[in-house]
């Protein structure tokens, strides 16, 4: 079995379930110990929402984050896309679904830096079947988008903060995942910059694209359809 | 974009350290490679050494009523039958598809004559061939050059009080001691050597030969091959091979063999050990890189291949490498261990692709546990900033 994200977009506004989190916890044991992450968190986010997760540090974020992108198993409860109870999936297949469903945005960029920019955008493709030809036409399709299509032989160090985070986003989108993840995306970037970046964000959940975004920033924020507030694990609101 | 440019690209990068890891693979297949090639040098040399050492094969005639002994010194009794040598046998020898594994060849005519009121055995040699045989032969004097010079026993010299230069009548014809040879412990020291050509005719049976013993190459080419060609073409002789002197020889070079394998193997695990320990360095630095790699959805068999693809590359360019340079090493250092004056060039191809072979497992089985360690490495702890 290939896990194929089915295309069910909703461009016409109507709902669906894309994705439910059932009575998740998260507990870290150091020694005798526990510290819950999240405690009884239960969540849905429907397809095509811009979801911002908001709240103080060490309130779970980055945890949830984490979580919904299938890198951290959780301690207890279900995560459950497109109703594949994620992880239920033997971790091989879980890697999959990762590259199938998820784009992620990393705080600090995270780009290879021995490869271009267009390499950097490729690599999501680089696992796949897809011939060169078919991954430089995908690739050099979503610089266009990001406004980077004149860089991609240059490698990221000669890039601005700015334009390393549209690399970033690009790679990320290169697949066109179902579920665009983004850690504090603006958190190493000027106000400028961090506008450009948030406008870009919008226009691409106007085309339908999900959007969990976990920020500090009340002003990214706003951005959103909806908040989400997290503290001590739990959540506060937005349900 | 495929796995393998991923491999390349960060291999490019990391040109210093990258260089120091092929450096240190290179070192051990070139080690490697030098010491096949000395070592195979050293046996050639060492068994062409060896084999011109004495004689390896003997041919007597197949008679039935034969009671010659030459190491017992009982060589009374030769009859000369239909199935004596003769001197052309030595040209047939010579006819042989493998001849070019001859050393030499020295036919022998054995009588007695009377000296002095004594009986003492003669010996017709060509004394050319028969000083490439017996190369332990220490002669006072000097070996004789022609028909009218002999060389003398050490134990038949004191008992005929014979010296070097001295006057000596064989059958009524006149020689003289050109040289007495030094004691030798065997058969040797009781005999009279002279030109076989005259001991053929002092003897009255020209053409005549009692033996012949023969040198050859055997490393090239089983000695059981040699026997057999010289018994096709001399089908009224017995041609044996002397298998005692064989198997010291053989010894001989299994210790050579040993060495080097041993050399080979040690300095092989410290190549293994010198990529094991850049790989696992490499891993850990790019903790992060693999982190990213397994959240954009890389299973931990990819990142398995990236290594592996990594160590491929590197094992190839240190065999070829290593082989270039071992082959180089092995060219100009070797004859000087060997105290031979130059060698050809071989280029082996079984060597080749032995040593590039060798150098890319070398490579692989180093990075195994580096790769798993990669391929295991928790995401979320490499991308803590997430």
């Amino acid at each position: 079995m290939i896990l194929k994200p089915q295309v069910k977009r909703s461009s016409n506004g109507f709902m669906m379930g894309l994705i439910e989190i059932k009575n998740l916890s998260k507990i870290y044991e150091s020694g005798e110990e526990k510290v819950g992450a999240l405690v009884d968190v239960d969540l849905r986010i429907d397809r095509g929402e811009f979801i911002s997760v908001m709240g103080p540090s060490g309130s779970g974020k980055s945890t949830l984050l984490t979580i919904l992108g299938g890198l951290n198993h959780p301690t207890t409860g279900e995560v459950v896309v497109d109703d594949i109870p994620i992880y239920k999936l033997p971790l091989e297949r879980l890697a999959d679904f990762r590259r199938e469903y998820l784009g992620f945005i990393f705080q600090s960029f995270q780009l290879i830096p021995y490869l271009t920019v267009i390499e950097n955008v490729m690599l999501p493709l680089s696992i796949t079947e897809r011939s060169n030809r078919e991954q430089i036409k995908m690739a050099e399709e979503i610089l266009e988008r990001t406004g980077l299509k004149k860089k991609e032989k240059r490698l990221p160090d000669q890039l601005s903060g700015g334009e390393q985070e549209r690399v970033a986003i690009a790679r990320a989108l290169v697949n066109a995942p179902p579920i665009l993840l983004a850690d504090e995306p603006t958190g190493n970037l000027d106000t400028k910059t961090g506008k450009e970046i948030m406008e870009l964000f919008k226009s691409l959940n106007s085309e339908g694209q999900t959007i969990i975004m976990v920020t500090h920033n009340p002003e990214n924020a706003g951005y959103s359809s909806r908040k989400v507030h997290l503290r001590d694990g739990k959540i506060a609101n937005g349900l | 974009m495929k796995l393998k440019d991923i491999s390349i690209n960060n291999l490019r990068r990391r040109k210093g350290k990258v260089f120091f890891l092929i450096l240190g693979l290179t070192i051990g297949i070139t080690t490697v490679i030098s010491l096949v090639s000395i070592s195979r040098l050293m046996n050639e040399d060492i068994s062409n050494k060896l084999d011109e050492f004495g004689a390896n094969i003997l041919i007597i005639p197949r008679s039935d009523d034969l009671s010659l002994s030459y190491g017992g010194m009982n060589i009374g009794g030769v009859t000369m039958d239909a199935y004596a040598l003769k001197d052309s046998d030595i040209a047939k020898i010579r006819q042989i598809e493998v001849q070019e594994n001859i050393s030499a060849i020295s036919p022998k005519f054995i009588g007695t004559v009377e000296i002095e009121g004594k009986k003492v055995p003669l010996m017709g040699v060509h004394f050319q061939e028969e000083t490439r045989l017996k190369k332990w032969w220490k002669v006072h004097g000097e070996i004789p050059k022609n028909n009218e010079e002999v060389l003398l026993g050490n134990e038949l010299a004191v008992k005929l009080f014979k010296s070097t230069n001295d006057p000596l009548t064989i059958n009524g014809k006149k020689v003289r001691i050109s040289g007495v040879l030094g004691e030798t412990g065997s058969q040797d020291d009781f005999l009279i050597f002279a030109d076989l050509g005259f001991v053929q005719e002092a003897l009255n049976k020209p053409r005549a030969v009692s033996l012949i013993e023969v040198s050859a190459y055997c490393n090239t080419c089983p000695i059981e091959e040699i026997v057999n060609q010289i018994s096709k073409k001399l089908p009224h002789a017995k041609v044996t091979a002397i298998k005692q002197t064989l198997q010291t020889k053989m010894e001989a070079l299994d210790h050579f063999k040993k060495f080097s394998i041993g050399i080979s193997i040690i300095v092989l695990v410290i190549g293994a050990l010198i990529v094991f320990t850049n790989m696992m360095a490499s891993v850990n630095e790019r903790k992060k890189e693999i982190g990213i790699f397994r959240a954009i959805g890389f299973r931990k068999s990819h990142i398995v291949r990236i290594i592996f693809l990594e160590a491929l590359i590197v094992g190839l360019i240190a065999g070829v490498t290593g082989y270039l340079l071992g082959l180089g090493i092995s060219h100009f250092i070797g004859p000087m261990f060997l105290g031979m004056k130059s060698v050809k060039w071989v280029i082996d191809p079984a060597l080749a692709i032995g040593a590039i072979f060798l150098s890319a497992l070398t490579g692989i089985l180093s990075s195994i546990y580096p790769a798993i360690h990669a391929s295991k490495m928790d995401p979320t702890e490499a991308l803590r900033a997430l």
